[in-house]
């Protein structure tokens, strides 16, 4: 292979990061970079998206087998891409109503897809870290990116210690493994994890890895800074956190198991991962009944969604890593959708975030009701959205793995969340209204939701269109 | 010349670790947090420097300096955090940064 076709394997990559880098130039060099940019970052987000996914039958090794394109990876960057291109449309008019219209928010989310991007193809534990860093340093600044509001710089410094604290593991994690397996490529240690596992060492470093890894994806134990961050940070931002985020860190947890996951080795975390999905699902579902901010309740739901999608992880087998990655695509585009509808009534002052807020939203704006009761019911997984099928597919894999048990707690947890997403519901269409919002019109808002709800409905009614690419590309 | 042993030097990694995660569990000044983190990770870059040195592959010393790289990229940031939130609070002690419930 000639470094020619190297190259122009990566364009994706290789637009965003001479994206970055003109973003800058635009930034510094016009006062008209706040109208320039945002569509500057979209038209790279969906060229991007679209290369990938055109080229997603072509899995390849490159850079001496530091990073993969195509396949798997392929999929996890149409899910950064456009889901991030979903929120810089729905971001456009949001930044400007609360007064922190900085060119630097388009800079940084570019920086962390580029990072997502890195972790979704690594081939390397190095390639894993940069890219890991990239993202989450991105991230910190996100969070607090208007820096005079108190929430905002809570937000970043809850999400900063904790993030940080993770990395520490995640680096410790690293050393341990490249000690026992004498090197840092993902290759070699699937190659002979099975001959590695046996010893505590490496046991140890996978174990410090994964843990920093479930502190990023927001499962049970390591779920503390979740509410905080996603109640505290911008609404388009957190709608970036918890989606897009939360895939990278599940690429990256496929990514080092997929021996378990291909070679039908035992799967030494099985226990740990039944229980920690266990307890997420429970824990998200059941306190997300108390919360009266629709932040709070999304970000304990998004502690219940990393819970079932931790099902797959327990059930270790190759259904199980499709149906992660196809509930990770349809819970970015519903949760997006979620925070999108969020993101418009809000005021400028982060008010109108309560539930009570949303009591008679039908009468004065049908259409964003309509899209916010197809997103919860795509969250609460019922049949037509894409919700649905997500949990199905995990539920599946885990009932083919001997893990019914397991199954049969995520049914009931998804009763139980049925109850708060179907209040919101209950609010917007039963309820008279009692607070005087005034919900500002937003053209690319409005079509930010749009496209995020098609996306839903597309997936929900045609499950196979996606089910089977995802298939087809893990043979490989 | 006698070389110390490998595991000397993995103990020593090892209980640095452990004061830097008990460093962040038990102190609330976001600053001394913070420091503790650092120790977590020069803790990881002493266990790889030490695998690199007795496996005699460079990889795992190339690494040490990404992690610097990283260290300091994040100190940056975490620093500006902690100003933006003194300036908005008067406080670094993160038990009464709690507009939220923690």
């Amino acid at each position: 292979m000639t470094a020619n076709t190297e190259i122009f394997q990566l364009l994706p990559h290789l637009v965003i990061g001479v994206g970055i880098v003109l973003s800058v130039v635009i930034e510094i060099s016009t006062k008209k970079s706040e109208s320039i940019l945002p569509w500057f970052t979209i038209l790279i987000f969906v060229f991007a998206g679209a290369h990938s996914i055109i080229n997603v039958y072509d899995y390849q090794i490159l850079f001496g087998g530091m990073y993969a394109i195509g396949g798997v990876t392929a999929i996890f960057n149409f899910i950064f891409t456009i889901g991030a291109a979903i929120m810089v449309l729905n971001a456009v008019d949001y930044i400007k109503k609360s007064k922190m219209n900085f060119g630097e928010f388009y800079i940084l989310v570019q920086s962390s897809v580029l990072g997502m991007m890195l972790m979704a193809g690594a081939r390397d534990l190095f390639m894993i870290f940069i890219g890991l860093e990239l993202m989450s340093i991105c991230f910190y600044v996100l969070a607090g990116i208007n820096r005079s509001r108190m929430g905002n710089t809570e937000a970043a410094l809850k999400y900063f210690l904790l993030g940080a604290f993770a990395t520490g593991f995640i680096v410790f994690g690293i050393a341990l493994i490249y000690g026992t397996a004498k090197s840092t490529s993902i290759d070699q240690i699937v190659f002979a994890y099975e001959y590695f596992i046996t010893d505590v060492l490496f046991l140890t470093g996978l174990a410090l890895f994964v843990i920093g890894f479930l502190f990023k994806i927001a499962a049970f134990p390591f779920h503390m800074w979740v509410p905080d961050v996603y109640q505290g940070a911008a609404t388009p931002v957190t709608g970036l956190m918890s989606t897009t985020g939360k895939a990278a860190a599940f690429s990256v947890l496929i990514i080092i198991l997929s021996a378990v996951f291909t070679q039908n080795i035992t799967n030494n975390f099985e226990i740990l991962f039944a229980v920690i999905a266990t307890l997420s699902m429970l824990y998200g579902s059941i306190v997300a009944i108390a919360q009266d901010n629709l932040k709070r309740m999304l970000a304990y739901s998004s502690i219940a969604h990393a819970g079932y999608m931790t099902i797959g992880l327990a059930a270790g087998n190759i259904e199980s890593v499709s149906g992660i990655i196809f509930y990770l695509t349809a819970y970015a585009f519903m949760n997006l959708g979620a925070f999108g509808v969020i993101a418009l009534i809000e005021g400028s002052n982060e008010e109108n975030l309560d539930i009570n807020s949303y009591s008679g939203l039908n009468s004065k704006s049908p259409i964003l009701a309509g899209f916010m009761a197809l997103f919860m019911f795509a969250l609460a997984g019922i049949p037509p959205m894409a919700g649905f099928f997500g949990k199905y597919y995990v539920f599946v894999a885990s009932i083919k793995a001997d893990l019914t048990w397991l199954a049969i707690v995520g049914v009931f947890s998804s009763a139980i969340s049925v109850y708060f997403y179907l209040r919101v519901v209950v609010y917007m269409y039963f309820k008279d209204s009692t607070s005087s919002i005034i919900i500002k019109n937003s053209f690319t808002g409005l079509l930010a939701v749009i496209i995020s709800g098609l996306l839903v409905l597309v997936f929900g009614i045609l499950p196979d269109t996606l089910f089977s690419i995802i298939t087809s590309v893990l043979s490989y | 010349m006698n070389t110390i042993p490998m595991e000397y030097y993995l103990l020593i990694s090892a209980f640095m670790f452990s004061v830097g995660v008990t460093g962040v569990l038990i102190r609330r000044n976001a600053i001394v947090v913070f420091m503790c983190i650092e120790l977590m990770l020069n803790s990881a870059n002493l266990a790889l420097v030490t695998f690199s040195s007795f496996l005699g592959d460079p990889a795992g010393q190339v690494f040490v300096f990404f992690v610097m790289t990283v260290a300091a990229a994040e100190a940056a940031v975490g620093l500006a955090i902690i100003i933006a939130i003194f300036r908005n609070k008067l406080t670094v002690n993160i038990d009464e940064i709690n507009i939220f419930k923690w």
